[in-house]
């Protein structure tokens, strides 16, 4: 009651009250937004069965792992495009244009590929005129890999119905087999084949592996033996 | 009472606060956004419009790749373009289309900038954004050697 007749509301600026409640408010829910949207979701869900009211929000099952709730959401629902925006409202949704696609795993949910060569799409290749056809080079380069992975298949065909030479070479990639040095770290860092993979061509997840390393090994392959040992730890 | 008194006389601003912190509870934390949507933010939010966003997937049901990064020379980086709007009523990137006669012309200013604003120049939903801790750097060759 004292803080009352201290802090007389009415000479407060209204604005001023605004601004200390949206504080307030930003803070608690900065609070919940520093926990992982998991546990987040946890919180209202009741307990499984055969698992007690016991078990601490830190212990929840999936700690890290966030999957992919609203698939090719509408653009005013993705969390990018502003809603109070009039035009977010007119943007096609993807799912619309995706009907009758051919589909896979991840990215877009769309193999391109297929879509393209089964005639699902007919994208231009040139700007103005939509019956310039590309130039289409086949030529697959396999790459052998060291590790247990099978080896690495790069396609010339698929890549030059999207694309020009001259997007890879001689920037991105020396147009000579072998010339380059390839490796899924690079790749993850968005390097050489990580340029357009897990950007805008499909990205890399455990079930894309395979659309790369596509040639199986031979039968009688195995994985070379690590060298190190206790005394000599680098070798 | 005069509190209650002092809160009725406030509600305005009691309503405007409680819808400004239902907003900013309701930004999503993880967005769910279109793979290979860009988000354009070098100038827009500085200028007072909402970012622009260039959605891939739309583009590429129309066009190849060729037509945009080697024909109109759009480099592979998200922001690396330095798009602005007087290049573009030149005629140069969004605008060797966004012309009023491949596409719709420049007037639909929110039909691009429809992002929320603040986001942050992005290539949305790439492996890297999706790692769960920092990316894997290689030893250098140096390092391993030893
Ligand atoms: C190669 C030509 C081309 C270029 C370059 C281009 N666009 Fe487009 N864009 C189109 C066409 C064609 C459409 C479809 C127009 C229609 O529906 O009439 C379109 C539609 C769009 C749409 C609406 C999508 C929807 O859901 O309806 C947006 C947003 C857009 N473009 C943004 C951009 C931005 C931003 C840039 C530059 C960074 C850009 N575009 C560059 C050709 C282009
Ligand atoms: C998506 C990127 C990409 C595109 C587009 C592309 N290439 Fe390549 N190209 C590669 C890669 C990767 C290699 C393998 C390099 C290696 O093994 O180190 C290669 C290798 C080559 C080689 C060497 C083959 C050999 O046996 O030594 C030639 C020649 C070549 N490309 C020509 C072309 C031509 C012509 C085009 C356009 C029609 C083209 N490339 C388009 C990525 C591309
Ligand atoms: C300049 C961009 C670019 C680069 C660099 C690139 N790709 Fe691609 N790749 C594409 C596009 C575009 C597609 C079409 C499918 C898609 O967009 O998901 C594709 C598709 C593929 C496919 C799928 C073919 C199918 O039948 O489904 C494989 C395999 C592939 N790429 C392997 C590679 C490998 C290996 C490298 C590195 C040596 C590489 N790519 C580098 C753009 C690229
Ligand atoms: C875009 C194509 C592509 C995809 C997708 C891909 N890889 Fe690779 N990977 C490569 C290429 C290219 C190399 C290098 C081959 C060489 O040595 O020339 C490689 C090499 C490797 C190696 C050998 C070690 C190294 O870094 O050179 C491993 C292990 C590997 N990949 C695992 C994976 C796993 C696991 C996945 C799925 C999560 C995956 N790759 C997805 C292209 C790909
Ligand atoms: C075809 C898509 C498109 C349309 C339509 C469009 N813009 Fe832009 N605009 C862009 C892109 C892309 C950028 C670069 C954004 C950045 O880097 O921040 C940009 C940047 C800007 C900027 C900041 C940079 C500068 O040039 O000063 C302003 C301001 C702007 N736009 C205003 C407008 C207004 C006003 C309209 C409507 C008359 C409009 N834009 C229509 C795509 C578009
Ligand atoms: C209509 C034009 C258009 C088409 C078609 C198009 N792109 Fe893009 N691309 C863009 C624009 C615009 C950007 C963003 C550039 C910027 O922000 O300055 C971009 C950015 C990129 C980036 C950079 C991502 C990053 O931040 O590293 C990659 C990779 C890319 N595109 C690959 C592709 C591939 C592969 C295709 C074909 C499947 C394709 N693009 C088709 C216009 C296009």
């Amino acid at each position: 009651m004292t803080i009352i007749k201290i802090l007389p509301l009415k000479q407060v600026p209204s604005k001023l009250a605004v601004i200390a409640l949206i504080c307030l408010f930003a803070i608690v829910s900065n609070v919940n937004a520093a926990e992982t949207g998991a546990t987040k979701k946890s919180m209202k869900l009741k307990p499984v069965q055969g698992q007690s009211d016991k078990v601490s929000k830190a212990n929840v099952f999936n700690r890290l792992l966030k999957k992919d709730k609203n698939k090719n959401a509408p653009p005013a629902e993705d969390g990018i495009h502003d809603p109070a925006n009039e035009g977010s409202h007119v943007l096609q949704p993807p799912k619309v244009a995706y009907v009758g696609l051919p589909t896979t795993e991840f990215g877009n949910y769309v193999d391109w590929v297929q879509a393209l060569q089964k005639g699902y799409l007919k994208p231009r290749y040139d700007r103005m005129d939509p019956k310039v056809e590309p130039l289409v080079m086949d030529l697959d380069i396999v790459r052998p890999v060291k590790a247990s992975m099978p080896d690495v298949v790069f396609p010339h065909k698929p890549h030059t119905q999207w694309l020009h030479c001259s997007n890879c070479h001689p920037k991105i990639f020396i147009p000579q087999k072998g010339a380059n040095q390839i490796n899924m770290a690079a790749i993850m860092l968005g390097e050489k084949c990580g340029v357009c993979h897990g950007k805008v061509s499909f990205p890399i997840t455990t079930k894309s592996c395979k659309k790369c390393h596509s040639k199986p090994k031979p039968k009688n392959w195995k994985p070379p033996l690590s060298q190190a040992s206790v005394k000599n730890p680098w070798r | 009472m005069k509190l209650s008194l002092d809160f009725i006389v406030k509600w305005k601003a009691i309503l405007f606060a409680l819808m400004g912190s239902v907003a900013i509870i309701m930004i999503p934390q993880s967005a769910p956004a279109e793979y290979a949507d860009v988000v354009i933010n070098n100038y827009a939010d500085a200028a007072g419009m909402r970012p622009a966003v260039f959605p891939h997937w739309y583009h590429r049901i129309r066009f190849r790749c060729k037509v945009c990064h080697a024909d109109l020379g759009f480099k592979f980086k998200a922001g690396g373009n330095k798009i602005t709007m007087a290049k573009i009523i030149d005629g140069q990137f969004c605008g060797a289309c966004h012309n009023g006669e491949i596409s719709w012309s420049v007037e639909n200013c929110g039909m691009c900038h429809s992002g929320i604003p603040g986001t942050p120049t992005q290539i949305h939903g790439s492996t890297i954004q999706k790692l769960v801790a920092p990316q894997y750097k290689a030893l250098s060759d140096k390092k391993r050697v030893q």
